[in-house]
């Protein structure tokens, strides 16, 4: 039975740095700005969908990503760990979209590529951590869904069966295909570049990442397999009404830079003599006991 | 039509107590806005079992939609009960815990209606908005209000033109209270099968598991919890000490946790367990807002930490200014000595 299996992955400013550029004054996310990362989560997903491959014969992994020229990148990476595809969706019209939209755009594209038995993404991104992608595509497209996938213990004769991580437990449940599945942080970890991958497919780009008088044109024409995919709304046959703004329903109304009520805070050194007396002062005023 | 609406979760017929908590803000918010409180409760065998667990908190309607195969939980007969009964109800606001159901559920519904959904917000209010591109004036939306982008700020989003405004709640941020004004109390039983179709069953729950929790972090009167400064998994050791003689439990910033020093179900933060311990001591803990939003309403405050200068000492009532591999150890040896 051949597979085909889509891995949504997502381009992430580095969120564990952050200055203060980090933000426009629409209060959307000045992307430029920040170092960009392959999202942690849908490296565990791609890491599931590498082990399907390897366990069965005739699965096809594509890697799907959305975002400027520049997450062409995130191909790349899930080329040199395995994957044997992936589609940029790029298009100003997509910019500014919340999950909503964002869904919507994914799901075109999942329709696009056609004939997809597993979509599997991260359960979310260290950008925005609200988990709500996953769930969105799978309802665009029609499809069930399992969240939160900690192992896909195996696909045949249709059905997947999955471990995955509840509040306080686990859950093994069985799903027929075609499946949209989350993974958590706490599945397996994604393997390495692999050094020959690497070489094969460092000059892959997206036709938006190349310029004019890139040196490595000849290469990609004489190479077609480092010209990556890349779509527009319209190559995915898009509503642009349901993209990018204007098809998010969530506005941000304001964001800011919190100032906490600052305290009045009493100063202590590390000194055996503070110390000591604020143990005293808290079991004096029964704060602690 | 226009109402309150609160998704209630459950373990078997045990209600959640993240439900309960977002019954006593969604009561508020139906008070705010001179509408009802209506709660909607799937499952197996829960008939009966589950109407004193919700009713108090202040719920004009209940909803029990009591089937075969509603527990546990899975996501497509869930999604079609709660789509058709929006569609119904025409609800102004919905309300669910950010758990691993909530955060399943909703926004698969939040997709089926074309309604916009913010996850794990940390307050809600209501208020005006107005856009600036057409100038138009909303009143009485629900803000949205939730530290994004890695905790480094805090966004307030509002739905202008989509219903239900749709909402996730983590556990613990929001406080249950019994109501004690007048509401109706009617409790209905809906008939699954106008709901939801056999179709939707596919998913089969092979084995589910669920464990009493390993520790009571959201209940613990005293917090110690460890940031990137306590440096290694042995300097946890120090702070589990600290709360063992203390008689508190032991949390954890993300950074900690990423760092792979403590488990994940101790985090504490926006994306992890909100606290409100009577005192709160922050072992190396830099102040990130997303783990600020977790235990800001902590009583005491104790910050520990090298850098004088860091964010969480605004808001701390007493400021160490030093090691986490020196202070604690002495913490804890004077109030051994001071105790008896």
């Amino acid at each position: 039975m051949s597979l085909r299996i889509v891995v949504l992955a997502k381009q992430v400013p580095d969120t564990r740095n952050v200055g203060k550029d980090a933000m426009t004054p629409e209060g959307t996310v000045n992307r430029a700005a920040l170092p960009a990362i392959f999202n942690p989560e849908d490296l565990n997903a791609l890491e599931q969908a590498l082990r399907i491959k390897e366990h069965q014969p005739d699965v096809e992994v594509g890697v799907l990503t959305m975002g400027p020229p520049r997450a062409g990148e995130i191909i790349r990476e899930g080329l040199y760990r395995g994957a044997d595809t992936g589609w940029l969706l790029t298009d100003r019209l997509f910019a500014g979209a919340d999950t909503l939209a964002t869904s919507y755009a994914l799901s075109a594209a999942i329709k696009k590529i056609g004939n997809v038995d597993l979509v599997i993404g991260g359960r979310q991104a260290i950008d925005g951590d609200t988990a709500q992608v996953g769930p969105q595509v799978a309802q665009k497209l029609g499809l069930n869904q399992v969240t939160y996938a900690e192992e896909i213990i195996k696909v045949e004769d249709g059905r997947a069966t999955i471990r995955r991580m509840i509040d306080g437990g686990v859950e093994v449940v069985e799903a027929p295909l075609p499946l949209v599945v989350t993974v958590n942080g706490s599945a397996a970890e994604c393997r390495p570049q692999n050094a020959k991958l690497v070489m094969k497919y460092k000059h892959a780009a997206c036709p938006l990442e190349v310029s004019d008088d890139d040196p490595r044109r000849a290469l990609r024409e004489e190479r077609p397999y480092l010209v990556l995919n890349q779509w527009s709304v319209a190559d995915v046959d898009g509503d642009p009404a349901q993209c990018g703004m204007s098809g998010s329903p969530t506005k941000v109304k304001e964001v800011q830079s919190i100032a906490f009520q600052a305290k009045e805070s009493k100063s202590l050194s590390a000194s055996d003599a503070d110390l000591n007396g604020l143990i005293v002062e808290l079991l004096n005023d029964k704060i602690i006991g | 039509m226009n109402n309150v609406f609160v998704y209630i979760e459950i373990e078997g017929a045990e209600v959640r107590e993240v439900s309960q908590e977002l019954l006593t803000k969604g009561r508020k918010l139906a008070n705010q806005l001179g509408v009802e409180l209506h709660a909607v409760v799937i499952g197996t065998g829960i008939r009966g079992k589950v109407e004193e667990q919700v009713l108090p908190y202040g719920v004009d309607k209940l909803l029990v939609f009591d089937g075969e195969g509603l527990f546990p939980y899975t996501s497509s007969p869930h999604t079609d009960i709660v789509v058709n009964l929006f569609r119904e109800e025409q609800p102004q606001i919905c309300l669910m815990g950010a758990t691993v159901i909530g955060r399943d559920l909703g926004p698969r519904v939040s997709s089926s209606l074309t309604s916009g959904l913010t996850a794990d917000c940390t307050q809600l209010e209501i208020g005006p908005y107005e856009d600036k591109k057409s100038g138009r004036v909303y009143e009485n939306l629900l803000y949205q209000i939730r530290p994004a982008f890695g905790g480094n700020i805090v966004a307030t989003i509002v739905n202008p033109d989509h219903r239900p405004q749709m909402a996730t709640v983590r556990s613990g941020v929001m406080q249950k209270a019994l109501y004690e004004g007048e509401c109706r109390k009617e409790v209905v039983y809906p008939e699954v099968g106008r709901y939801v179709g056999p179709e939707a069953f596919v998913v089969r729950v092979l084995d589910h598991h669920v464990e009493a929790a390993r520790h009571n972090l959201k209940g613990a009167p005293i917090v110690v919890a460890g940031g990137y400064g306590v440096g290694s998994k042995e300097g946890f050791d120090q702070l589990f000490e600290l709360a063992k003689v203390l008689h508190g439990e032991v949390g954890g910033s993300r950074a900690a946790v990423d760092a792979g020093w403590i488990d994940n179900d101790r985090q504490i933060g926006q994306t992890g367990i909100t606290v409100h311990p009577k005192v709160y001591i922050a072992c190396g803990i830099s102040g990130q807002i997303q783990h600020i939003a977790g235990m800001q309403d902590s009583g005491i405050i104790i910050s520990i930490n090298t850098d004088p200068d860091a964010p969480i000492n605004k808001i701390a009532d007493y400021v160490i200014t030093g090691s986490v591999d020196e202070v604690v150890p002495k913490l804890i040896k004077y109030y051994r000595q001071n105790s008896k």
